[in-house]
């Protein structure tokens, strides 16, 4: 156990959501024939989901100063309208369309900060407010009725990375260099890391990790590369990953991260030690929308037509994946990183569900389920941690 | 057993946690109509024993035997002991603040008639158990509206509805005022008187030694000493020693100070209190602090020492109402927390776990918390130089920890303390405001803190030292200021000072 602790590093408890995950992975390729683990479902998931996903982060953070966001949904689908109705109605250039849906984006969380910030109104009520105003805009602005989106965004929503270089490897080239890159990226981090500290970190429980998430890196690459010829890891994905990456060193490696949980841990301490709290609650509120424009933005593109109905109870999936990554309703507890493992057992569990050939309503149940039994799982073992 | 002295024998308490022994064998016998003091440092196993005589920590969970008014008692929980006659009145109050009085008395209790609250009933009985001690409110006052030492008061009215035997204090008067603590040792005599036994945990010596009967010290999960004394004679240093195991010649360290040229210069400073719209809290106080120079701040509990220091610290506290600041002969403008520290003030706040620390963070990660730019290189945190930082003031302060990896909520009160101060040192201040740095902190460990007072001082650092325990100021401070009602009465040089002189000024406006 000493081992495998050391291998792992720290707290051996927030991996039990990673276990969860791949047994749910395991379970569901057996039940469905080996369904699950195929290039195409994985492709599938991985653009199917990315938007949840994105709000999450985001999400994240806002948990963690203490507050929440219900507007993300209503603002993802306002921001993806407009996007559509300004390349389509006013004819303007799809860029200056996505350009003018993250302006959207920002101005909303702006505008939740200031309550928020300003005027104190906790961030439940004015995001309440938020998703009202902004699912009643979307509506508006579009008569109820779907407008297409520049088919440019196609791309962004669910497109492919090019194919080039030689056949031989046998998949595609731009997922291998990724899986690549990955790998090199990850022996750098954990040997500079090594440099830091020798002693809690022996060289064999390195090289054991390295091992190991290499073998994780190389299985993905492979199963993502390896599909029907022109597709690859999806564009999507690649956007989630890059933003995974800022917002992890954000949260981690920064001043205003670390603010983000001082506010949330003890909003009065951190005022007192220099922190400017109001100022942390606007920029995580502002962050916030900002990515449920991006979330709009990729959403649109996959279906290729903005709805009035898109984003609808986004909000309660981005929430959910946050605390089953181990969040503290409370504020001040959660990371990127198991915020990102919550919403893949979310997004794995309504893909093997459907697989299953599981309706939407027994799917939602079981969610339901899942979500519970996650946070009782990990309130349990932190108490008894305690002990 | 009719003859037994004891209400209460604890014999051979031991009690285990994973890795920790927290009790060793520990033997508490409390006489029937006394008040029995229980002294330790902090971690010393009071808190455990208490609990485990209160049923916290069910019977088999540890080992040894509770005797009880002649009988032995196995409590599975709270409300076995309580029905027993055992009340616990905890350090930190438990009251409700939205609730009323009598709503809290009979909280868990309610009274009924018919399956409805009995309204009447508990107001009538609210009324008199507030007689018995010694308060005349209105039974549907809310708690909200009392004072701290009145809350305490209610919280002892509640255990007696619950007709207690033996009512345990937990650091009773750690919160109170000197007014309100008299008050509530001549109740603890009182219910003396009326067959109620105390026993009370306190680190208070002047209070043990005033009013109780018997002592009992505690150190490192062992009984150390039981002995009866004759209240109003007890030997501080004699507790003192049991308590640490070594004998403390001097409760204060010696120290020179080399006061330079002034370096803080508060003018004409006054505020507003944020909710009492035209009450001033801080009236045109002026003050300074020379290099090198410790000053102290005498005031009675609510007297505005700790609202003047937060807000010259960046105007974190009230509505600032004009006054200047000037550092080094150089006025600046503090509007924000931010610019005081960038400034060199460092404000260390009375109450620390709910304004000093963020309790979920580690250690490393307090440390720095104030000085973020200091472990900051080309944007990012340098996860190497907040550990090398942390390291380094672990070894200076005498932090007592195994890895600056843990958590700070797994930290004695005194350790706590020394991180909180560790995270000021680390913003590199130039002038060092401590508010009641030794609130709750065993002696051992004050004494510690005194010596990294001296240290910081004698690096040429400005600092001001607000307190409550005169002896504390008269033994650290070169100047007392003293404050009553928001301004500043009276200064006087350390040496001078005496506890009465200090009292006279702090009770009452300048020139009476």
């Amino acid at each position: 156990m000493k081992r495998v602790k050391q291998v792992l590093g720290g707290d051996l408890r927030q991996y039990t959501m990673v276990v969860a995950l791949v047994l749910l992975i395991a379970i569901f390729n057996i039940i469905s024939g080996g369904r699950m683990l195929t290039s195409s479902n994985f492709q599938n998931l991985l653009a199917g989901n990315a938007y949840v996903l994105v709000l999450a982060l985001g999400m994240l953070m806002v948990i963690v100063i203490g507050q929440i966001d219900l507007s993300v949904g209503s603002v993802a689908g306002f921001a993806g309208m407009v996007m559509a109705i300004a390349a389509k109605e006013l004819n303007l250039p799809w860029w200056v369309a996505v350009l003018i849906a993250l302006g959207i984006g920002i101005a909303a969380g702006a505008w939740h900060g200031f309550f928020l910030s300003k005027l104190g109104i906790p961030g439940f009520i004015t995001t309440l407010g938020g998703m009202m105003i902004f699912r009643g805009g979307v509506i508006w602005i579009s008569k109820s009725i779907s407008v297409p989106a520049p088919v440019e965004l196609k791309w962004f929503g669910s497109g492919y990375l090019p194919e080039w270089g030689p056949a031989f490897t046998g998949m595609n080239n731009s997922t291998l260099l990724l899986g690549l890159i990955g790998i090199a990226a990850f022996i750098f981090v954990q040997f500079r890391k090594y440099k830091g500290s020798k002693e809690e970190n022996p060289l064999w429980a390195v090289v054991v990790r390295i091992c190991l998430v290499s073998v994780i890196i190389a299985y993905f690459t492979w199963l993502y590369g390896s599909g029907r010829v022109g597709t690859s890891f999806p564009v999507p994905g690649l956007i989630l990953l890059i933003l995974i990456i800022i917002y992890h060193t954000i949260t981690q490696r920064t001043k205003f991260g670390r603010n983000v949980y001082a506010v949330g841990g003890n909003k009065n301490a951190a005022a007192l030690s220099g922190v400017n709290v109001q100022r942390t609650y606007f920029l995580t509120m502002m962050n916030m929308s900002f990515l449920a424009a991006v979330a709009g933005i990729l959403f649109v593109g996959r279906s290729t037509a903005a709805g009035p109905a898109d984003g609808t109870s986004w909000e309660m999936d981005a929430i959910a994946s946050v605390f089953i990554g181990g969040a503290a309703v409370s504020g001040g507890v959660g990371t990127i990183m198991a915020t990102m493992v919550g919403g893949l057992v979310m997004a794995v569990l309504n893909n093997g569900l459907m697989l299953m050939g599981v309706g939407a309503d027994r799917t939602q149940v079981i969610k339901g389920f899942v979500l519970l039994a996650a946070v009782a799982f990990d309130v349990y073992s932190k108490k008894s941690g305690r002990r | 057993m009719e003859n037994n002295p004891f209400i209460l024998q604890m014999e051979k308490i031991t009690k285990q946690f994973p890795g920790v022994k927290a009790l060793d064998s520990v033997t508490l016998e409390v006489k029937r109509g006394t008040i029995h003091a229980i002294c330790g440092e902090n971690g010393a196993g009071k808190s455990t024993l208490m609990k485990v005589l209160s049923g916290v920590y069910p019977y088999g969970t540890y080992e040894g035997k509770i005797i009880f008014m002649g009988q032995e008692m196995k409590f599975k929980n709270i409300k076995e002991s309580e029905s027993a006659g055992i009340g616990i009145i905890h350090q930190e109050l438990t009251m409700i603040p939205e609730l009323s009085v009598t709503e809290n008395i009979f909280v868990g209790n309610e009274l009924t008639k018919h399956g409805l609250v009995d309204w009447d009933e508990e107001r009538r009985r609210t009324r008199e158990i507030l007689k018995r001690v010694g308060l005349s409110i209105d039974p549907d006052t809310l708690i909200k509206h009392l004072g701290v030492g009145q809350q305490q008061l209610v919280e002892i009215a509640k255990a007696l509805s619950k007709n207690v035997k033996l009512l345990i204090l937990d650091e009773p008067t750690s919160a109170l005022n000197e007014d309100d603590s008299e008050n509530l040792l001549n109740l603890m005599r009182e219910l003396k008187e009326n067959d109620i036994t105390c026993i009370m945990i306190s680190h208070k010596l002047n209070e043990i030694a005033e009013i109780s009967d018997s002592v009992t010290v505690i150190r490192d999960g062992h009984t150390v000493e039981s002995y009866e004394v004759e209240a109003g004679r007890v030997d501080e240093d004699k507790i003192i020693r049991a308590m640490v195991g070594r004998s403390i010649e001097n409760r204060y360290p010696e120290h020179e100070s080399h006061p330079g040229e002034i370096i803080f210069e508060v003018t004409d400073w006054n505020v507003e209190d944020p909710e009492v719209e035209g009450r001033m809290v801080c009236k045109g106080s002026s003050f300074n602090v020379r290099a090198g120079e410790i000053v102290g701040f005498a005031g009675l509990m609510g007297a505005g020492r700790t609202e003047l220091m937060r807000s010259i610290f960046g105007h974190n506290y009230g509505i600032f109402r004009g006054g200047t600041i000037k550092i080094r002969g150089k006025e600046v403008k503090l509007n924000s927390v931010e610019a005081a520290i960038k400034n060199g003030i460092a404000y260390v706040p009375e109450d620390r776990k709910n304004l000093g620390l963020n309790l979920l963070d580690s250690i490393r990660q307090t440390i720095v918390s104030a000085n973020l730019d200091g472990i900051t290189k080309k944007g990012l945190l340098d996860f190497n130089e907040e550990l090398k930082a942390a390291e380094k003031y672990r070894e200076s302060v005498r932090i007592k920890t195994q890895s600056v990896n843990v958590g700070v909520n797994t930290l004695s009160g005194g350790n706590q303390q020394k991180v909180v101060l560790s995270k000021w040192m680390f913003t590199n201040p130039e002038i060092l405001i401590l508010d009641e740095p030794t609130r709750g902190i065993d002696v051992g460990a004050k004494y510690e803190i005194y010596k990294l007072i001296h240290e910081l001082a004698d690096q040429g650092k400005a600092v001001i030292l607000i307190s409550s325990e005169l002896p504390e100021l008269l033994g650290m401070a070169d100047r007392i200021y003293t404050i009553f009602e928001g301004s500043i009465t009276g200064e006087v040089s350390g040496n001078e000072a005496s506890q009465e002189s200090l009292m006279k000024k702090m009770t009452a406006t300048a020139g009476n």
